[in-house]
């Protein structure tokens, strides 16, 4: 699905102008610019994300920036750039866990709910009600406890971050389907379908399923900011992901609290930006999908061309 | 007097994703005072971004060359619409020129009454002094363009009204600001016959009680041929020819104007001669006191679309089912292929009832109105002609099943070339190719084919209906034809079954039920019916004016 955003974005890098394009530009380049940290974390890091010293010498607490620590260390001793670029590998492992966790379950039930209808579909839609009524940072609170008793390991803390946003996106998932299946349902091609004998299993994934999906990689974006945004907000909080298991912005932020106040600004600001960065790089590439994908939202430049006789054949 | 419009040398295209896109490509037309003049041509030729232009109606992705000027007929016109200003064009609509438009569902608003409507116009132009006086000017010229009760009508909401009686309210709209033209784009193209040929005779009156000038754009050369005093045919962009219509009608000089008439169906001259269909063996489909009602919303009764209809469609039978909108044409064809539950009464196939568990599914055909969206846009058409043998004749492999699906693509002539393209990039005609292929792939001996040929253009329905007959001769399979249009059914039927309300008011051999009818309505039916003659069109006007008022009177 996310091949399908790829497959998608040079169409839509064309068309478009002015602002629009601008933005999906920008989205595209800091989206991309994470994938390629994380995937090139460990040589692109000058250290391991939980290593203190070099040789026998500790780095030493709140250095200053200088040649061996671009980015000065923390108050622990980590170094802040390797913490921060070990950090995308950590966003981008939750961004998968909860996309899996909240698109497969949203899209099923949707298309069952949607295509089916009836008694089902009303529970379905009942339940998916109920779910928007959970604060996730709470959920998400109580799911880390669940996993890891309040130890905060890496997969404890991806698991509640995970699970948590798949909570409250499942529903938006199975809304956007539904919506959209009961709306295929009703076009010809299904009846075409039936009168056929297709069975409705068949029918469901071969024909209503693709046709169904067309805006869920606009969703996608919003999911994937979720995600970050919630785990950084369990670290922040003390329920993420302790240092030794992984990297991670929130909690760095959090330890950098007090920082802050005495002068250090090298902790704070990285993994800040890491965050903010990241999440307003897919947000735009899901804002500029979303507006270059309906032609009306789309801007076209009128401005006169020669006439090219013939171009336009009716048949 | 001098010419209302006048449209000089008109170039327009569209931005679009593929780039500049001609529409219209140097047309000029002249409309004089009282005159009515039809742009007729098919879909794609321009004829209504030439409309909308006349008014200024163009989005802000189109470029505009040329002049189109306006006047009000006392002296030559010389407002140019399109370089006008915003208040100019505000000050020009309504007053000079006004537009009616194909769907008059849309083009009222549906949260203000019809008076309010109506009397916004007056007021944006300064017309009628006091909110009272405009008012009775707004029931005054609902009474003129026929709307009974107009005191009463006026208070109502559109949705309160009727298809016709919503575009009378639109005409009423144009002629109570005194415009001297009306532009009216396929005014009655969403109408039923019968309404339609009320809202022909209404925009006869236009011209002949308060001399207003008509611009119909049409693509039925029935309704030219009923109201237009010239016509200019456009293809492509370009008008390919204009001249008074008899003699257009009697000698088209452009070999397009020649090949456009020759594929309309003329009413009355078209019943076919065919051998009459094996009417021994047993019925194919018989349906005994069918009713088939949609369920209403809760604690409603529901709404009853066939009302205790009967027939049978013998093997190898062709039965025409004509009828207006809403006589439950469509949901018999929708029950007999399983798509629709049956209420009460009997329906049988090929023998025995249909029933929840032993449907129709697989074992008929079926054609549906609209090819553009009765395929599937990801599936190429081989994959979507080829999908019935693939869900049901599986055992066959995957090659053979391609090989069948290209033999039928071959059947309905289309080149071999298409299998692999997808939907969108065929056009209608070769869209409805494929679906009567698909319809045909596992030889079915029934056939239900749902308006086939309404969303085509005339010359592409003239091929379709041509194939369908040869596909029907050499597969020998019995059809259920649905349609509004009685000239289409003469065609193709051996025998017609005429619908109203849901009930069959008149049935048999389609010579006699269309030539010679019985019942009044389908008298009414065949009366508004125009044809695409104007010197017999005017004798039939005559004639059916009788038929039609008894039919208003009776109603």
């Amino acid at each position: 699905m996310t091949l399908l955003l790829v497959r998608r974005l040079p169409s839509r890098l064309r068309t478009g102008a002015g602002v629009q394009r601008a933005m999906l530009l920008t989205g595209a380049v800091l989206t991309g610019l994470f994938v390629l940290t994380a995937a090139l974390g460990p040589l692109a890091a000058p250290y391991g994300h939980a290593q203190l010293r070099e040789g026998a010498d500790l780095f030493g607490s709140q250095q200053h920036p200088d040649g061996a620590h671009p980015l000065g260390t923390t108050i622990a001793g980590y170094d802040v750039l390797s913490r921060t670029i070990w950090g995308t590998r950590t966003a981008l492992l939750i961004i998968v866990a909860a996309l899996l966790l909240s698109v497969l379950p949203g899209t099923v039930l949707g298309l069952v709910s949607g295509y089916l209808g009836g008694r089902l579909d009303r529970l379905l839609v009942g339940l998916a009600d109920a779910l928007y009524a959970f604060p996730p940072l709470l959920l998400a609170i109580v799911v880390s406890i669940v996993i890891s008793g309040g130890r905060s390991s890496l997969a404890g803390g991806l698991g509640a971050g995970a699970c948590s946003v798949a909570v409250s996106f499942v529903p938006q998932y199975f809304r956007v389907v539904r919506a959209e299946v009961i709306r295929v349902k009703a076009e010809p091609f299904v009846d075409a379908a039936r009168v056929i004998g297709t069975g409705p299993w068949r029918i469901m994934t071969r024909h209503v399923l693709r046709n169904s999906v067309r805006t869920l990689p606009l969703i996608f974006t919003i999911n994937a900011s979720e995600a970050i945004l919630t785990l950084a907000g369990l670290g922040f909080l003390g329920f993420g992901i302790e240092p030794d298991s992984g990297a991670e912005w929130g909690y760095d932020l959090n330890r950098a609290v007090a920082d802050v106040t005495s002068g250090i600004w090298w902790t704070a600001l990285p993994p800040g930006l890491g965050i903010v960065l990241t999440v307003l790089g897919t947000t735009l590439l899901g804002e500029g999908l979303t507006d270059l994908a309906d032609p009306r939202l789309r801007r076209r430049s009128g401005t006169p061309a020669a006439p090219t006789d013939g171009a336009g054949d009716d048949e | 007097m001098s010419d209302l419009l006048r449209v000089e040398d008109l170039h327009v295209d569209f931005a679009t994703d593929a780039g500049q896109a001609p529409a219209v490509r140097g047309v000029s037309l002249s409309v004089a005072p009282g005159e009515v003049l039809a742009l007729v041509g098919e879909s794609g030729s321009g004829k209504t971004v030439t409309a909308r232009s006349v008014l200024g109606l163009l989005p802000g992705t189109a470029t505009v060359r040329g002049r189109v000027l306006l006047g009000d007929g006392t002296r030559e016109p010389t407002e140019d619409v399109l370089t006008a200003s915003a208040a100019r064009l505000r000050a020009l609509r309504g007053t000079h020129a006004a537009m009616v438009f194909q769907e008059p569902a849309t083009a009222l608003n549906p949260v203000l009454t019809i008076s309010g409507q109506l009397t916004e116009g007056l007021r944006a132009h300064g017309r009628g002094g006091s909110r009272a006086e405009r008012r009775a000017l707004a029931v005054e010229w609902l009474g003129r363009v026929g709307i009974p009760d107009p005191a009463v009508r006026a208070g109502h909401y559109p949705h309160q009204l009727s298809g016709g009686q919503k575009q009378r309210a639109v005409i009423a709209m144009a002629l109570a600001l005194g415009t001297r033209l009306i532009v009216a784009d396929e005014p009655t193209t969403a109408l039923d016959v019968t309404v339609q040929a009320e809202i022909l005779e209404l925009l006869h009156r236009c011209r002949t009680d308060f001399g207003t000038a008509v611009l119909l754009i049409t693509h039925n050369m029935g309704v030219v041929a009923d109201l237009a005093d010239r016509v200019a045919v456009m293809r492509a962009g370009r008008v390919v020819e204009q001249a008074p219509t008899r003699q257009l009608f009697a000698a088209p000089a452009h070999p397009y104007t020649r090949e456009l008439l020759a594929a309309v169906p003329d009413f009355g001259t078209g019943v076919r001669e065919r051998p009459a269909a094996a009417a021994d063996g047993a019925p194919v489909v018989r349906a005994g006191r069918l009713v088939v009602e949609h369920p209403g919303r809760l604690g409603r009764r529901g709404f009853r679309a066939v009302d205790g209809v009967s027939f049978e469609i013998r093997p190898g039978e062709v039965l025409g089912l004509v009828g207006e909108s809403g006589s439950g044409k469509t949901t018999i064809g929708r029950a007999i292929a399983g798509l629709t539950p049956v209420t009460s009464g009997e329906l049988e196939l090929f023998g025995a009832p249909l029933t929840r568990r032993r449907g129709s599914a697989g074992r008929i055909g079926y054609v549906f109105q609209d090819p553009a969206t009765s395929f599937d846009p990801l599936l190429t058409i081989a994959e979507s002609v080829a999908e019935p043998l693939v869900v049901h004749r599986r055992e066959l492999g995957a090659k053979e099943i391609r090989a069948r699906a290209g033999a039928l693509l071959e059947a309905v002539q289309l080149p071999r070339g298409l299998a692999d393209r997808y939907p969108h990039e065929l056009s209608g005609g070769q869209r409805q190719r494929a679906a009567l292929a698909r319809a045909l792939a596992l030889r079915p001996t029934l056939l239900v084919a749902d308006e086939p040929t309404s969303a085509l253009d005339v010359s592409v329905q003239a091929k379709v209906l041509d194939l369908f007959t040869e596909l029907q001769r050499e597969f020998g399979f019995a059809a259920l034809f649905v349609s509004h249009d009685l000239a289409v059914v003469e065609r193709v039927a051996d025998r017609v079954a005429v619908l109203h309300r849901g009930r069959i008011v008149e049935e048999g051999l389609t010579g006699l039920v269309l030539g010679s009818p019985r019942d009044d309505y389908t008298r009414r039916l065949v009366a508004a019916l125009p044809v695409p003659d104007p010197v017999r069109q005017a004798r039939r006007r005559r004639q059916a004016s009788d038929v039609l008022e008894e039919g208003v009177a009776g109603a």
